[in-house]
């Protein structure tokens, strides 16, 4: 049976509540996204709670740990049904006392799970590298991004510990919302398309500051004068690099 | 172009033969201004030699009184020269790292005037980033040789890391070609570093708020293939100095012919050794992360690296009587030693061991290099071969099967010489 979440971690917690409630362990986690009619299956349209989210959230905490209960998190960040499904298995199977069942390598479902971590995980990194601020004429700086993965909730507060002094703002382009620090609280926003627009061509929402394209420029000079000619390995620049996140590295435009 | 990009240019150009880029190491916390030390690091961009961008890597200047026939800088050498001014390092470091384009700085810089003065700038420099920025990112600065022990401890107040370069792997090579220099001034100060570093960690057990020295330790760089050192020769260097100064790092720069008059050095156009700095890595990983003792790797009578073959390979192709190891059954410390599995996938396997004998199908998910592997482990499922295949024919097939990174490149050196 396939339960219907909306999207949000939540929504995918409440759908192992439910099952539990209901005694149904065999159901598939999923979003109307990537859902597919099948006539050989019944569906059922999950409705979030948060209390049942919680109550799953302090479940998990309590047989594997904190931070491997964080670890769910992060694998829902994925955002792919198998590994939602991967996932819903293995915290069937904790609150059934199979609690040691994550360091289970052997086991497809784990793989499948410590895979989809290890690639948030990458991304996550990747994300605190090339995040590239532009500075506008009101001090604000802003970043644009397109990660494989909904990793922004991921790095915040690595970027508000690091950029306390300055206020900014990172956009997550393919997911449509943004998070926000005006040096006092981090707040999640979102952009309509006209705003997204004006962020994108640096129009009339934010106007740059006159030193951002002094800095970019001399940004661009010293990547260019640090690289050693002679040692040239293009394959080993793309795997550290891919082509995809060029678009906002002002060194490689 | 703008005089503070020209300056950019020439400095940075300058600086590029240091090839530490590393920002690990420290756990410096943001005090109310901006910037903390991540203490994995960050690479936040890649040239496109495929080398980590993770710092403003900078002279302050190039003007030198030195003669090193193999640096870029000499005194005799026919370069444009420049310098920054305290401002303006100052001004470009904050401007980067606003941006979050750069973990932080790399400071280094010719000798000008003497060793003290020399250090004073670059002091200056960090006092007014920390200080007057309340920049709390990483600093890596280069120790001047022959800076008094004030100027090196205040500035180690200040830094993350601090790094003196051998330059060459033994003296006799540095002799050759920088006859002004000698190795005894490159250790005294890592070892006065290394003792404060030590006091200081001893006196912090005590104190809670103390303040930190060099909180991300020592690192050093030999060049490559400039003088005739051997394999066996420059880790022996390299694994001393681990020992005796607890450096987090010594780096291999295998060297970059620039122009110069001394006929001992490769000249330009010679390709520069990258596949044995490979080696020489792999190696240094193998001794610090591996459990391996050097002489298991390289000693008297086997004295240079196998190019075409990674050196973990190498030493089990030479220790047949150790192969095949079970994995079902085998300690970490051997698990990691089987070529073509790492410390991640040996963990994975240690793990879930403990639920069942491992089977082929599922070390191949665990991320280890099975081709590889398979000549050198048993699993549960493992068929029971009559006799062993001989190291030979072991070797062969992986070369024959592998895409081994080297193959191309050593062909190529290899036909210089038909």
């Amino acid at each position: 049976m396939y339960y219907i979440f909306d999207g949000t971690y939540y929504g995918w917690l409440t759908c192992v509540f439910e099952a539990f409630e209901r005694k149904e362990f065999s159901i598939k986690p999923i979003t109307k996204e990537f859902h597919l009619p099948d006539i050989f299956a019944d569906d059922r349209v999950i409705t979030t709670s948060k209390e049942k989210a919680i109550r799953i959230i302090r479940g998990l905490e309590g047989h594997v740990g904190k931070n491997m209960a964080q670890d769910f998190y992060r694998a829902f960040l994925f955002e792919h049904p198998a590994v939602w499904q991967a996932a819903y298995y293995l915290a069937v199977q904790i609150f059934k006392g199979n609690k040691h069942i994550l360091s289970n390598f052997g086991n497809d479902a784990v793989m499948k799970f410590s895979d989809a971590l290890r690639k948030v995980s990458r991304e996550r990194h990747r994300m605190k590298a090339f995040v590239r601020f532009q500075q506008s004429t009101d001090g604000l700086y802003f970043a644009v991004v397109e990660p494989d993965f909904n990793v922004l909730p991921l790095i915040a507060a690595f970027f508000k510990n690091r950029y306390t002094d300055q206020s900014w703002i990172i956009y997550d382009l393919k997911r449509n919302y943004g998070i926000y620090w005006d040096k006092v609280n981090l707040i999640e926003v979102e952009l309509n398309a006209g705003e997204i627009g004006d962020v994108m061509h640096t129009s009339t929402l934010v106007s740059l500051d006159d030193q951002e394209e002094y800095y970019k420029n001399l940004w661009q000079q010293y990547f260019k004068s640090t690289n050693i000619e002679a040692r040239r390995n293009l394959k080993l620049h793309l795997k550290h690099v891919p082509r995809r996140y060029w678009k906002y590295l002002p060194e490689k435009n | 172009m703008d005089r503070l990009e020209e300056k950019l240019k020439i400095l940075a150009d300058a600086a590029k033969y240091d090839v530490s880029c590393s920002s690990s190491g420290s756990k410096r916390k943001n005090i109310g201004g901006i910037g903390d030390a991540s203490s994995s690091g960050i690479c936040h961009s890649y040239t496109e030699d495929g080398r980590c961008v993770s710092l403003l890597k900078i002279l302050l200047t190039n003007h030198c009184i030195y003669d090193c026939a193999f640096c870029v800088s000499r005194k005799s050498n026919d370069v444009q020269r420049a310098a920054f001014t305290v401002e303006e390092v100052v001004k470009l470091t904050m401007n980067f790292y606003r941006r979050n384009y750069i973990e932080g700085l790399f400071l280094s810089s010719g000798i000008f005037k003497s060793a003290d003065y020399t250090m004073e700038r670059l002091l200056k420099i960090v006092k007014k980033l920390r200080l007057e920025e309340r920049y709390n990112g990483y600093i890596h600065l280069k120790t001047i040789p022959g800076a008094s022990d004030e100027m090196i401890r205040e500035a180690g107040l200040y830094v993350d890391r601090m790094s003196i370069n051998l330059e060459m792997p033994t003296e006799m090579g540095l002799k050759l070609m920088a006859p002004e220099k000698d190795h005894e001034s490159v250790k005294k100060p890592l070892n006065f570093i290394n003792q404060e570093i030590q006091a200081y960690k001893q006196e912090s057990k005590l104190i809670k708020h103390k303040p930190t020295f060099v909180p991300a330790g020592q690192s050093t760089q030999m060049v490559i293939g400039a003088t005739p050192e051997n394999d066996f020769e420059i880790m022996s260097v390299a694994d001393k100095f681990y020992k005796d100064y607890n450096l987090k790092r010594v780096y291999y720069s295998g060297y970059i012919p620039i122009q110069n008059d001394n006929s001992l050095l490769p000249q330009i156009g010679a390709k520069p050794p990258l596949i044995r700095e490979n080696r020489l890595y792999q190696t240094d990983w193998l001794l610090r992360f591996y459990g391996f003792k050097l002489d298991e790797i390289l000693n008297a009578n086997f004295k240079e690296l196998d190019l075409e073959i990674d050196p973990k390979l190498s030493w089990a192709l030479r220790n047949p009587h150790l192969f095949p190891i079970d994995i079902n059954t085998a300690d970490y410390k051997m698990i990691i030693r089987i070529p073509g599995i790492g410390r991640g996938s040996a963990l994975k396997i240690v793990q879930a061991r403990k639920f069942g004998r491992l089977h082929e199908y599922q070390i191949k998910k665990m991320g280890i290099a099975f081709n590889r592997a398979r000549h050198f482990m048993i699993c549960a499922d493992t068929p029971i071969q009559l006799g062993f295949a001989t190291m030979d024919s072991v070797r062969g097939q992986i070369l024959h099967n592998g895409a081994s990174k080297a193959k191309s490149s050593i062909t190529n050196q290899m036909s210089l010489f038909v």
